[in-house]
């Protein structure tokens, strides 16, 4: 049973958004996504400054198994990245949704994160995902 | 609905991923992959690879019949108790699967073969029997264990009765004996010591949990990959294939061309092939930087000319992160005359990988010699 918090947002595509409410956002995978991928071994983080829209690939996660895709939630900038991913991509398996962070946003508008999906809405997208 | 192994309510119960793998519901993992490597890499493992068919073949002839089907020499283990690795060819050379024969007794073999390529293997087998005094049995009742690390034997005797465990510590590698409906041998698929044990399905739970209940970690298939990438065993629909023979599969030294007057399937195409000159060849990749080679990634010439649509003609059989070492490795076929570096596509960048010798790693310690 995947681990889904209320307080978070969350995409189609597995990533969910923190409002840190200064408007900055910070973005991971979630744990039904990072279990589903398994033991991650490179995480690739895009360069802070650079201007990403909605739904555009920003970053790469590789497990054992599988390289991923992960987009940009909303319009915005890279703020931030997680260094400690470079030395330590576990902590995406281990922690999704604390110290696994991938990276942090300056959001363009902050209406956009209405057209996020709520934990409930979410679950729906895992419920069908593991049927 | 998929077959099921003996097992699979204890791989059920000790919280398995499950995955389909072809046509059978087995365990990927049983929470982590690359923790279930290490446990074989540095302590011990057990796999349930029931999956996999046990093929009995015996009667007078079985010795000429396999004489005359594998492209190894069955006369290698003319003794009891020895095993052989070969491949089985299709009579253009191309490999119909690749196989573990044991000789448990006399006139009496036992062959070990893949689960995606049992249905075929047999056709085969039968077909080529034809006129011959051989049975060839598919034992469906038996189920079969790997135990795997350079603790295997000590801890695998430990869940034996002493007589059995004694009988299998006295075992070399490649070597093998039956007792009492099982038979054990001292071979594997991951670089390090251990047995393959052939069991009786309903006996199959109570092993299983003796060697859980003397430390043996349960290991997935995830980590079984993984493992043989490192120790450089070819896996088969991946490294090799009936489009392709021993010889551009990293698999030449498995062909017995002596003596000359041994005829076996595909012996003429490898003949005919030897003559001509063999275009590609099979080798281990070791990634130079960060990122993960994966299966069918294009491969050229280290410096290619970008516009040069020959400088492509390498591609990725298997490759993965290879926990042991912190990188990247893959098995590719590239052309023959290729050395030292090449160029791996992993999503849309080229990047530079150094071509080695497999294995990568064996019992536990790195082969790669550093840059």
């Amino acid at each position: 049973m995947s681990d889904i918090p209320k307080d978070l947002s969350y995409t189609k595509t597995h990533e969910w958004i923190g409002n840190d409410g200064d408007g900055t956002i910070t973005v991971g995978i979630t744990d039904y996504a990072q279990s589903s991928l398994g033991d991650l071994v490179f995480v690739e983080l895009p360069e802070t400054g650079t201007k990403v829209g909605a739904g555009d690939g920003v970053a790469v996660v590789e497990s054992v198994k599988a390289a991923s895709d992960i987009y940009a939630p909303v319009d915005g900038e890279i703020a931030e990245i997680n260094e400690q991913l470079a030395d330590s991509p576990e902590l995406v398996n281990e922690d999704p949704f604390g110290q696994g962070w991938l990276f942090k946003m300056a959001i363009d508008d902050e209406t956009a994160l209405g057209e996020l999906l709520d934990a409930d809405a979410y679950k729906g997208v895992v419920d069908d995902a593991e049927d | 609905m998929a077959h099921r192994t003996p097992l699979y309510e204890a791989h059920v119960a000790a919280g398995a991923k499950l995955v389909d793998f072809a046509g059978w519901d087995m365990p990927i993992d049983y929470g982590s992959q690359i923790a279930e490597h290490k446990a074989v890499r540095d302590n011990v493992g057990m796999f349930d690879v029931s999956h996999m068919a046990v093929v009995d073949i015996h009667g007078p002839d079985a010795r000429a019949f396999l004489s005359a089907v594998l492209a190894n020499d069955i006369a290698k283990i003319d003794d009891i108790g020895r095993a052989l690795y070969t491949c089985v060819l299709n009579t253009r050379g191309g490999v119909i699967d690749d196989l573990i024969v044991y000789h448990l007794a006399s006139e009496r073999y036992r062959a070990v073969v893949n689960a995606a390529t049992a249905e075929k293997d047999l056709a085969w087998l039968h077909s080529q029997a034809r006129g011959r005094d051989v049975e060839i049995t598919h034992r469906e009742d038996l189920a079969i264990i790997a135990v795997q690390g350079p603790r295997a034997r000590e801890l695998a005797g430990q869940a034996m009765s002493d007589e059995t465990a004694d009988a299998a510590r006295k075992l070399k590698p490649f070597e093998g004996f039956a007792t009492d409906g099982i038979s054990i041998g001292r071979t594997g698929y991951t670089g390090e010591d251990g047995y393959e044990i052939v069991l009786p399905g309903d006996r199959a739970h109570d092993l299983w949990r003796r060697l859980q209940d003397v430390g043996v970690t349960p290991v997935g298939l995830g980590a079984r990959d993984t493992l043989r990438l490192e120790a450089g065993l070819n896996l088969y629909g991946q490294d090799m294939d009936e489009d392709r023979t021993p010889l551009e599969s990293g698999l030449g030294w498995t062909v017995a061309f002596k003596p000359a007057e041994r005829q076996f399937v595909g012996r003429d195409a490898l003949e005919h092939m030897r003559q001509q000159g063999v275009s590609h060849k099979l080798v281990g990749l070791v990634l130079e930087g960060r990122g993960v080679i994966r299966a069918h990634a294009a491969v050229r010439a280290a410096d290619s000319d970008e516009d040069d649509p020959d400088a492509a003609d390498g591609e990725v059989t298997s490759g993965s992160f290879a926990p042991t070492l912190g990188c990247s490795i893959a098995l590719a076929r590239i052309p023959r005359d290729w050395q030292d570096t090449v160029e791996v596509r992993i999503r849309d960048r080229w990047q530079p990988a150094r071509i080695v010798k497999p294995p990568f790693v064996r019992h536990g310690k790195s082969l790669i010699e550093p840059d």
